[in-house]
């Protein structure tokens, strides 16, 4: 099988070798800026989420019940991929089937040169981005415009998201305005040329770039956050209005969906729409959150269900429960290791713990970047915690390890910690501690716990210990 | 052999002999009060004046005059206003009525000062409303491109909770649910009101 392609190819192309994740981490944490903007984002988010999910008297149940969803999907994903399908198409919509990010990307172009347009608009979508789709698209004259803000600034900028949620979060906004003044010209309408960075100023130069190719775009490719099998109903999330753009305005709407997205029933949407929000921006609801079913308002509907790597990791017993993700970047924001490193480090479009485990689950382990990535965590346990589909990452980033054991890592620490990764009833209690610990930051925990705190660098004083891993590891090269 | 076949056959062979799991569904489901029941008109005000909409409360009676005083003030002159949308409403506006029939092209949509609609419902615990494409509100582009709506909810239309809304909506129809004005956190996570979508987000209950 031909390895899958996950996007930054510039960041960390599988060919180019000596790239790791200490590497790329010990390279981003010197960036003091990167930290500051960072950290300040991660806490600021973090502490929104904390407000309006303890807001939820249910919340413990809402995530029982998506996790549950979710699972049972996956365990019947034929059935539902093909009660989409059926329904989409009824619905007026074509449902076409990608294996790989190459086919993706020319059902893709295809659709888009059958309308003799040159052009398309973009939602903000994981998905193509995994995929490389604007690359693919530029190399049969194509021109994809991204309209995320967030997106705009790091397609401007040159530059790749380092941040499910908020992809332009290692900018700050002297940065943003300069990439602006310099690059809005070369895209389209320039920037006004009294241009400050105020954000507000920022946002209107956006708003007013974009308008103009919002209200002349013939094409738009999206995403999707969940699919409806029993309906055939397709929801996107978003603040901006950029997304309600694409999807309205445009004659042609093409969505690329990862088959895992799908959800049986209309009424499991009642659990997805509390649980996604929350999590994701802190907020009770988003702005605005589309559904449509098929081709909606004269329409054309073009539907890209993808695979791109997803049935290898549906097959794997351990790493399958990544496929639960709904992507609400929840766990990026409480990790401490994504909060010193960045986004970039992780060298792919899924940073973060669920990167972690979710990039070399679907690409292989034959880099070794890829074969580093389970190591990019403390195993404290917060990304499990906060997981609105309780995906229980370090339970996964260990069996990773032990399929990959790393050169530069302490196998003696691994092994001293052995008897606790073996048994999933001392490590869930483990976590729970780590969880704790989190506000505490003991420097040991008691018994025969202290071996696993003495090997495990973050639990203690976070700052300290992955400057102490990735010196001890010369930055990766060792 | 297919993408299609063999993305299925690649499904089966992962999951054969994987167990099942039910689903429990032990959270808040569709809430025992009615719909506009005491505390919901409250309760959704307070959450939609938290995401820095305009909020008024008013008795029917009063809604002509409060309409006429709103788009006065904004001030909107050109307004774009659905078919179904309730005539004795606007009685009192001073406004150029745009109708979109025939459908107006974007651009003509972007020269409007802003939008008057009703809703399909709105849901007080998250503080959204939904529109469902139904009378009073137009296709989903209409709400969009303005930069002002106004939009009316009856009392009778607000629901308690997301299930409760998920119940009552027909997923067949092209659905919009709006929690607040258009917004970006993009810039160092300062929040701005209005990117795309109107910047300005005014909300009638009627009582
Ligand atoms: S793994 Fe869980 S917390 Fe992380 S992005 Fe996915 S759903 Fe959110």
């Amino acid at each position: 099988m031909s390895r899958t392609f996950l996007g930054m190819p510039g960041i960390a192309s599988p060919g180019k070798s000596g790239q790791t994740f200490p590497g790329n981490a010990a390279r981003a944490v010197q960036n003091s800026q990167l930290r500051f903007n960072l950290r300040k984002a991660t806490r600021t988010i973090r502490a929104r989420r904390a407000s309006v999910v303890n807001e939820l008297p249910d919340w413990a149940e809402l995530r029982q019940a998506g996790k549950a969803i979710k699972d049972h999907t996956l365990r019947n994903l034929d059935t539902y991929l093909i009660q989409l399908e059926e329904a989409v198409t009824k619905a007026g919509g074509h449902v076409h089937w990608a294996a790989d990010a190459d086919e993706a990307n020319r059902i893709v172009a295809g659709l888009v040169k059958a309308t003799g347009e040159t052009e398309v608009v973009k939602v903000k979508s994981m998905a193509t981005q995994e995929i490389g789709l604007n690359e693919a698209l530029l190399e049969e004259g194509i021109t994809a415009y991204e309209t995320d803000l967030a997106e705009l600034i790091v397609q401007l900028g040159d530059d790749w998201p380092s941040h499910i949620l908020v992809p332009a979060i290692h900018r700050n906004r002297s940065e943003i305005r300069e990439i602006f003044a310099d690059n809005m010209s070369g895209w389209g309408r320039p920037a006004p040329d009294d241009l400050t960075d105020d954000p507000a100023a920022l946002a209107e130069a956006a708003r007013l770039h974009l308008r103009e190719r919002f209200l002349a775009s013939k094409v738009a490719i999206s995403g999707a956050n969940f699919m409806i099998a029993e309906t055939g109903t397709l929801v996107v999330l978003e603040s901006e209005g950029n997304g309600r753009m694409c999807l309205t305005l445009p004659e042609t709407l093409i969505s690329v969906v990862g088959i895992e997205k799908l959800l049986p029933t209309w009424r499991d949407l009642e659990v997805f729409l509390q649980l996604l929000p929350r999590s994701s921006t802190g907020e009770r609801m988003n702005p605005y959150t589309s559904m449509w079913t098929g081709a909606t308002e004269g329409q054309d509907f073009h539907l890209v269900l993808l695979d791109n790597g997803r049935t290898g990791v549906l097959a794997d017993e351990v790493g399958r429960q990544a496929l639960r993700c709904i992507r609400c970047s929840a766990c990026l924001n409480v990790c401490p290791v994504y909060e010193r490193a960045g986004g970039h480090a992780y060298g792919s479009v899924y940073p973060g713990p669920i990167g972690a485990i979710l990039t070399p689950l679907l690409r292989g382990m034959e880099t070794e970047l890829d074969r580093s990535l389970p190591y990019a965590s403390s195993l404290c346990g917060a990304c499990y915690e906060v997981c609105p589909v309780a995906i229980d990452i370090p339970s996964v980033l260990v069996e990773l390890r032990a399929r990959a054991r790393h050169p530069w890592t302490e196998r003696a620490g691994m092994a001293a910690a052995g008897w606790v990764f073996n048994r999933s009833g001392r490590l869930a209690r483990l976590q729970r501690i780590g969880g704790q610990m989190r506000t505490m930051v003991p420097k040991r925990l008691p018994g025969p716990l202290s071996g696993w705190t003495d090997t495990r660098d973050l639990p203690r004083v976070p700052k300290e210990s992955f400057r102490d891993w990735w010196n001890r590891t010369d930055g990766g090269s060792r | 052999m297919s993408s299609r076949d063999l993305i299925l056959a690649r499904v089966r062979a992962a999951v054969a002999g994987v167990p099942d799991v039910e689903v429990p569904r032990a959270y808040r489901g569709t809430a025992s009060a009615a719909a506009g029941a005491e505390g919901l008109v409250e309760l959704f005000a307070e959450r939609v004046r938290d995401y820095k909409a305009v909020v008024h409360v008013v008795a029917e009676p009063e809604v002509p005059a409060l309409v006429a005083r709103s788009v006065a003030e904004r001030p909107a002159r050109r307004l774009a206003v659905p078919g179904g949308f309730p005539a004795s409403w606007l009685e009192q506006s001073e406004i150029d009525q745009v109708t979109d029939e025939p459908r107006l092209g974007a651009a003509d949509l972007d020269a409007v000062d802003g939008v008057l609609t009703t809703c399909a419902l709105a849901i007080a615990e998250t503080g959204t409303i939904v529109l469902d494409a139904g009378p009073g509100q137009g296709r989903r582009a209409l709400t969009l491109v303005p930069d002002y709506h106004l939009c009316l909810v009856r009392a009778d239309q607000i629901v308690a909770g997301v299930p409760d809304a998920v119940a009552r909506l027909d997923p067949v129809r092209p659905l919009t649910w709006i929690s607040g004005p258009s917004a970006t956190s993009d810039i160092e996570l300062n929040r701005v009101e209005g990117v795309h979508g109107p910047r300005t987000l005014e909300v009638v209950i009627v009582v």
